[in-house]
């Protein structure tokens, strides 16, 4: 089951994500409908995309009091708007804030992975966003390797 | 609205302290497409061509094209119009980063402001909720710190657009900063903002941006990121050297003004202050504006030494302003004046340049060192960096810096050694070794300007074909589809820097698939030229002087490089030039011109 992975090293903060986001689900282009949301630090000089990342114990579908979201066959907690009544306790739940709720279209939202083929990994300029096996993540861990490497490894030491 | 445009501006009077809304001229919008062209046309029907720039009736218009706020490639631009105070021509500067887009969230297209506050005021957009506020508070901040205070008032999802102490004390070169570090810079667009007291615009907007053709606009969007992904300069050259890659290009071309251009353009050091460089020493990341995969921009730190600074860029033009341009091949030194321009809300193109000119003046003795307060010789670095700060906070010679080389020149005896066309610095590439950047100078419709029709494109980096910089055949056609593709670029709220790689079958297609037209590609190019013949019908009504250059360029012959014994062939370009527009001898437009672009 793929998995999206941020890569803030990479993001330049162009919000394309937003805008593929918004317009896949709206067809309209409005990053506060979208799913993905970019936070950008100035004086840290960083972009970091934030979105939902499909908790395998997911607080939200825990706590919906309608049974409104499920796991559909891609991994996605998905919402069911015919069940959901606006109540917002997944917004309370979520423990990293990735439930947002639009006063424009009065209902909550959330990450639904594109139905498999998240858009805002397909479109992303500069590979900050991956959709890919989480047993593939390890070049993350590669990067705290490194550092290690460079601090302690035998050429350092030169 | 679905069709690109959210159809509604903001009119206000800062002299009543009003705000109205009022439906988008439709008409205009569809002759003019938006930003640059449409911003033109309201001023141009609004306001007197012989108006005082500096005075209550030059109108301050901002304004974002049809495709701004949407996922077409980098399209997150907006234009600020006005008549510049610098040259007295149409003034029309454009910029990126995140604020035109929020403004259409808001749901305005543009804003119009008329007469002059009695205090300093800002506009407050929250959606529907617009008011003018006061800014006593602010007048005096700069543009960090305007932003982070505007910020912690109204809320951080605000973007907010504002001119620093230089817009409010009559540097004839401030430019209106968004987003902290992009600017729309040339030509004094932040000088009239100062004059009309008003401080900032800070805008929020939860709306939408809609297309009339969503699906085929979305792949057309799509098709054109993947061929500017594909492009070496738009997916590899831009992106990982910033437009600072072009230093050593220019340079090989003996196209780099050195010290003012008095000495040639060939710049020896000019690998100590190129892209490479720069990337190497002191980048920390790039920077994209809003929805662009080129990412062009840049974060530099400079960590230690008597130019430890840390800020956003520089661009190519800016690097040789306060490098070449001055004598200067100090990296850090040339970064702390690009970066005190951004703080301080000015145009380092004509900042650098204007320093530039004071030291050939010092030099051959026409500027007396009393008068600057210490020695100015090329090659400075520490007194370039100090003239720059002098003129961002008004103090001593920075008084006199901050009118311009042209009107500093004068006031020394010697005009003809301001590197200007209509008193506007032109930039980084010489007109003797590149002829058709020459006449792209003279006949620029705002001044000395290399974006109004790029053709460093085909003459130095061969987009979309390469030809002969040296020679004068050809240029002039050449120039004008340049001119006009660009006024079009600008109209629709994309960036120029997109047309390395794609050009107007994408673009076209674009605006077509968005605003829900069927018009051919070549109807659509016209409505660049319309605009272009707009903005010259402004600047003949205005008495702009004539389409020409600096003696330096049309008489003195380049020491040495690839372009060694050239000066500027103007006049055999410009007649062809008159001619392939459709105007008279003396350039200008012909009544058939202007009927046939239905502007008369």
């Amino acid at each position: 089951m793929k998995q999206l992975m941020i890569k803030p090293e990479k993001c330049t903060g162009c919000r394309t994500c937003e805008l593929v986001c918004s317009f896949g689900h709206y067809e309209q282009f409005n990053p506060r409908m979208s799913n993905v949301t970019v936070m950008e630090y100035d004086a840290a000089s960083i972009a970091i995309p934030v979105m939902c990342l499909q908790c395998e114990e997911a607080c939200c579908m825990k706590v919906c009091p309608v049974k409104a979201i499920t796991q559909d066959e891609n991994g996605a907690m998905v919402m069911n708007y015919e069940r959901c009544i606006g109540c917002k306790m997944c917004m309370n739940a979520c423990p990293l804030g990735n439930i947002s709720y639009s006063p424009r279209l009065r209902k909550v939202f959330k990450c639904d992975l594109c139905g498999g083929d998240p858009k805002c990994a397909k479109y992303c300029p500069g590979g900050a966003i991956t959709f890919v096996e989480p047993d593939e993540m390890t070049d993350r861990k590669k990067l705290v390797a490194d550092k290690f490497k460079d601090v302690f490894g035998e050429e350092a030491a030169q | 609205m679905n069709n690109g445009y959210t159809g509604v501006i903001l009119r206000v009077d800062l002299k009543k302290g009003t705000v109205a809304k009022e439906p988008l001229n439709w008409k205009n919008a569809e002759d003019f497409v938006g930003a640059r062209g449409l911003g033109t046309k309201y001023y141009c029907d609004e306001c007197d061509p012989n108006c005082d720039p500096l005075g209550p009736d030059n109108k301050l218009i901002f304004m974002t094209g049809p495709l701004t706020g949407t996922v077409a490639p980098s399209a997150g631009r907006y234009d600020v119009v006005a008549k510049s105070p610098l040259t007295g021509a149409i003034g029309a500067a454009n910029s990126g980063g995140h604020f035109g887009p929020e403004l259409k969230y808001a749901g305005y297209d543009g804003i119009i402001f008329e007469n002059v506050a009695d205090h300093p005021v800002y506009l407050y957009i929250n959606d529907d909720k617009v008011e003018l506020r006061d800014a006593s508070h602010l007048w005096g901040k700069d543009v960090y710190e305007t932003t982070d205070l505007l910020n912690a008032e109204c809320g951080e999802s605000f973007r907010v657009a504002c001119i620093a102490p230089t817009g409010e004390n009559g540097c004839l070169f401030a430019g209106v900063m968004n987003d902290k570090h992009r600017a729309a810079g040339r030509g004094g667009m932040g000088t009239v903002m100062g004059v009309k007291k008003l401080k900032a615009v800070v805008v929020k907007g939860t709306g939408s941006v809609r297309v009339a053709r969503p699906k085929e606009f979305f792949q057309d969007c799509m098709d054109a990121r993947a061929t500017l992904k594909a492009h070496p300069v738009t997916g590899a050259g831009l992106s990982a050297y910033g437009t600072q890659i072009l230093v050593n290009i220019i340079n090989a071309s003996g196209a780099m003004p050195k010290n003012n251009g008095r000495d040639g353009s060939v710049f020896a050091d000019a690998d100590d202050i190129s892209g490479e460089t720069l990337t190497a020493k002191y980048l920390l990341r790039n920077k994209g504006c809003f929805g662009c995969s080129i990412g062009c921009g840049r974060v530099t730190d400079i960590k230690e030494g008597p130019f430890k600074s840390k800020g956003e860029g520089p661009e190519y033009e800016a690097g040789w302003s306060f490098g070449a341009d001055c004598g200067v091949n100090d990296l850090a030194a040339v970064c702390d004046a690009n970066f005190l321009c951004n703080q301080y809300g000015i145009d380092p193109i004509t900042m650098g340049a204007t320093i530039a000119c004071a030291m050939e003046l010092y030099e051959m003795g026409a500027l007396p060192e009393s008068d600057v307060g210490f020695p100015l010789r090329f090659g400075d670095a520490a007194a370039m960096v100090k003239c720059t700060e002098l003129t961002c906070k008004g103090e001593g010679f920075g008084k006199i810096l901050g009118l311009g080389s042209y009107r500093m020149a004068e006031k020394y005896g010697h005009p003809e050694l301001s590197m200007s066309v209509k008193k506007q610095e032109m930039p980084a590439y010489d007109g003797r070794a590149i002829q058709g950047i020459g006449l792209e100078y003279a006949t620029s419709n705002r001044g000395g300007c290399h974006v109004r029709g790029y053709v460093i494109s085909p003459e130095v980096l061969g987009i979309p074909v390469k030809t002969d910089p040296l020679v004068t055949e050809g240029k002039a056609g050449l120039l004008k589809t340049f001119q006009d593709l660009t006024a079009l670029v600008d109209s629709t709220g994309m960036c120029l820097f997109t047309t390395f790689g794609i050009g107007l079958p994408e673009i076209a297609a674009a605006y077509r698939d968005a605003v829900g037209t069927d018009e051919s590609d070549e109807d659509i190019l016209l409505k660049g030229e319309r605009v272009w013949n707009l903005e010259k019908q402004f600047n003949i009504a205005a008495g702009v002087e004539k389409d020409t250059l600096p003696p330096r360029l049309l008489r003195e012959e380049l020491p040495e490089g690839p372009a060694q014994g050239k000066v500027n062939q103007l006049q055999t370009m410009l007649a062809e030039y008159y001619q392939v527009r459709g105007w008279t001898a003396e350039g200008i437009p012909t009544p058939e011109k202007l009927q046939a672009l239905k502007l008369s």
